[in-house]
């Protein structure tokens, strides 16, 4: 079984700060992680290996410094690394970016493409499906567990509004996680020396044969016209004395917002 | 990059690297700005530069083949779970309404699966035209389906616009008919306008958790896709007497390689369904055990709201991670939202932030939470919560 895992790599929200007279992020400093869902898609798809004898391969589009995210994947348990990186990649967005992503899968051919459920710089969840249009084959998107998973098919739990359907699928597919499908593991000592030595495959444009119309922002059918600060909280009401006294205060405002 | 400073006329005031909110302009050794990978092209650089040393190449744009002005109209994708219409619909329709008045344009919905009752109720809140499906392929959710029949409607009909619900429908399946119509789509949009000048949506999306506002556009490629969050926007009027036109649409072979074989509904905790709740109340580390939830489900007893939880509350495995909300569970935006024994860690705080109401009870008076609470109380949730259950009662009764 082949198994690739799209991860990509983003700055640790949980260091970004936002400067509160400029409303802007303080990227300073702040160290670059996995996306918290992909280290799940890594988990998931090693969790597959060990159950199919497959391969796990982890692949990421980004600047050559996203090498390093690759080697923690390894460093985990994958088996090889591909990154995909051009000048020409930059600036793309969510078509883009799936385009590019697809065709050097399409190379390297997969049974299971995983994906995290959605990145948490972009927050779109885009990336995954549009790959699966890309390569013509089928996805479930929010998985919550694998029930099993057969040579030419896969059965799984998808989690929706109101609970989770149990959805059947044939391979190949491309599924993407949520957080409450694994916990990752670590990786092991054993896992990082090799890491660090491990070869990883570059792939650019051209060796994808990806004209340059098609990626990166040029090939984007997206663009940012403008970015501002979100809207401050209009009013604030201070409710005043006791507690007794301030929930009284409170539930009359309940009631007045006709909650009851 | 399409950005980029010109060195002669930079004066290395710094102007820039202030106004940036990636943070992506450093002034450099020579004295002189330089962009670096973090810029997201959001050109709030071009105008703050007193020296105009900042400057955009225009490149040409993904090329396409058609004119855009051959499409016309607005659609709304009505998502229908067993049978019956999401509420994100309606408000698609409302908001829709808005757009196709202000392009003298028709305003469309596209209905899988549901009656041709269903299909009239479109009308009434708001569409022209319902573009009308009963395949039974459409009773449960299956992406490829979906995808594939949105697809050869638009290719046919041209729509200028398409709306959908981001909802885990509307995010799942659109991505695919974007592909593979060429387009952008632009997720989880909080609101929508035309631009005057040229007829293009503007696309408002939160990015960086909701730390910034983003306004997207798509000029050259149609159609214009957006999936929009649950609450944001209002039903327009229901009309009973307003008329419209219903077209049946064949599903036949669609290629299908997924099955839903079962779905499972998790009423035992009682509306979870988090995206769609007027009031939801929600508990984070501060109530100390799973038991200290039961509290929270008494109080969304009363108010007929929904229980959600911070991530702190979720890993001690008080209760389940479908209740989470935050930057890794779900984006709500309830009318009121109360936070119990929570601290507003900024990645909670981006998944509730855009709560009309948000009232907090934290007994640190230092807590994040107050700096986004329309009500603050600072006190021991054990004894406000019990007091606030009982004082509501008491007004019920
Ligand atoms: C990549 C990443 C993603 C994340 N995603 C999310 C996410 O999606 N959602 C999320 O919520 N978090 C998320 N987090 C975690 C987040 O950073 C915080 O750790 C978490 O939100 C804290 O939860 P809490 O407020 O319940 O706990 P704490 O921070 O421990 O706060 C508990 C609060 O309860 C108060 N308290 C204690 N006892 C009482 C009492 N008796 N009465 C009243 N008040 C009391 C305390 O004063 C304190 O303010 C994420 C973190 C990372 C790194
Ligand atoms: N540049 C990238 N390289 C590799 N995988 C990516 C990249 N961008 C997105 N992905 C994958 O697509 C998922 C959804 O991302 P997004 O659509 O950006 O929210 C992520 O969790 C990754 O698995």
């Amino acid at each position: 079984m082949n198994i690739v895992v799209c991860i990509k790599q983003v700055p640790d929200s949980a260091e970004v700060r936002i400067n509160p007279e400029t409303n802007t992020l303080i990227r300073d400093g702040v160290p670059t992680i996995i996306n918290p869902y992909d280290m799940h898609a890594i988990e998931a798809g090693l969790q597959i290996k060990e159950m199919t004898k497959g391969r796990v391969t982890v692949i990421t589009m980004g600047p050559p410094q996203a090498e390093l995210a690759l080697r923690e994947a390894m460093s985990m348990g994958a088996d090889d690394a591909v990154l995909l990186s051009d000048r020409a990649f930059a600036g793309a967005d969510t078509w883009a970016t799936a385009f590019t992503i697809s065709r050097a899968i399409a190379k390297i051919g997969a049974d299971i493409i995983i994906c995290g459920k959605q990145a948490i710089d972009g927050d779109t969840a885009q990336v995954g499906p549009e790959m699966a249009e890309f390569l013509d084959i089928p996805h479930i998107a929010y998985i919550r567990k694998i029930e099993d998973v057969k040579p030419d098919s896969i059965k799984v739990q998808r989690m929706m509004d109101e609970g989770y359907d149990i959805v059947e699928s044939s391979l190949p597919v491309l599924l993407t996680v949520v957080k409450e499908l694994n916990q990752p593991r670590l990786p092991s000592l054993k896992g990082k020396m090799a890491a660090k030595k491990a070869e990883i495959k570059k792939f650019t444009a051209k060796e994808l044969e990806i004209d340059e119309k098609d990626t990166g922002l040029k090939g984007s059918p997206t663009q940012v016209k403008n970015i501002f600060a979100p809207e401050a909280r209009s009013e604030r009401k201070i409710l005043a004395g006791n507690i007794e006294e301030q929930i009284n205060q409170l539930a009359e405002e309940l009631k007045q917002l006709k909650c009851l | 990059m399409p950005i980029i400073v010109d060195r002669d006329k930079c004066t290395g005031c710094e102007t820039c690297v202030s106004v940036c909110p990636f943070d992506a302009i450093k002034i450099k050794d020579d004295g002189k700005a330089f962009i670096n990978e973090y810029c997201q092209m959001c050109m709030a650089c071009l105008s703050a530069c007193p020296e105009g040393a900042i400057i955009e190449i225009k490149e040409e744009g993904a090329p396409v083949s058609y004119q855009t002005s051959d499409y016309k109209g607005v659609w709304v994708f009505a998502e229908q779970r067993e049978g019956s219409i999401a509420a994100v619909s309606l408000e698609l329709l409302g908001a829709g309404r808005k757009l196709a008045d202000e392009l003298k344009a028709e305003l469309s919905a596209v209905l899988f699966g549901a009656s041709e009752k269903d299909a009239n109720e479109l009308i009434k809140w708001g569409a022209d035209k319902v573009y009308h499906s009963d395949s039974p392929v459409f009773e449960k959710f299956n992406d490829e389906p979906y995808s594939r029949l949105l697809v050869t409607l638009i290719k046919e009909h041209k729509p200028a616009i398409v709306l959908a619900g981001a909802t885990p429908i509307g995010r799942s399946f659109i991505p695919r008919v974007a592909a593979s119509l060429r387009t952008g789509l632009t997720a989880d949009c909080t609101s929508l306008g035309i631009d005057t000048d040229t007829g293009n949506l503007l696309q408002v999306r939160p990015a960086f958790g909701g730390n910034i506002m983003a306004t997207i556009l798509c000029p050259n490629h149609r159609p214009q896709i957006a999936t929009v969050r649950p609450r944001v926007m209002k039903k327009s009027e229901y009309r009973s007497e307003k008329k419209g036109e219903i077209i049946p649409v064949k599903g036949e072979n669609l290629i299908c390689r997924t099955k839903v074989t079962d779905t499972v509904k998790e009423t035992f905790e009682s509306r979870v369904n988090l995206q769609e709740a007027d009031i939801i109340i929600a508990g984070g580390r501060g109530l100390g055990d799973a038991k200290g939830f039961n509290l929270l489900f008494e109080l969304a007893e009363i108010l007929e709201g929904s229980v959600a939880a911070s991530r702190a509350a979720v890993d001690e495995g008080w209760i389940r991670y479908s209740h989470q909300v935050g930057q890794t569970g779900k984006t709500v935006c309830p009318k009121i939202y109360i936070a119990c024994g929570i601290s507003g860690a900024v990645q909670h705080l981006v998944g509730m932030q855009s709560s009309d109401i948000i009232i907090a009870i934290n007994k640190n008076p230092e807590a994040p939470i107050f700096n986004v609470a329309t009500y603050g109380i600072v006190g021991d949730l054990f004894e406000v919560v019990p007091l606030l259950i009982k004082k509501l009662k008491e007004i019920k009764s």
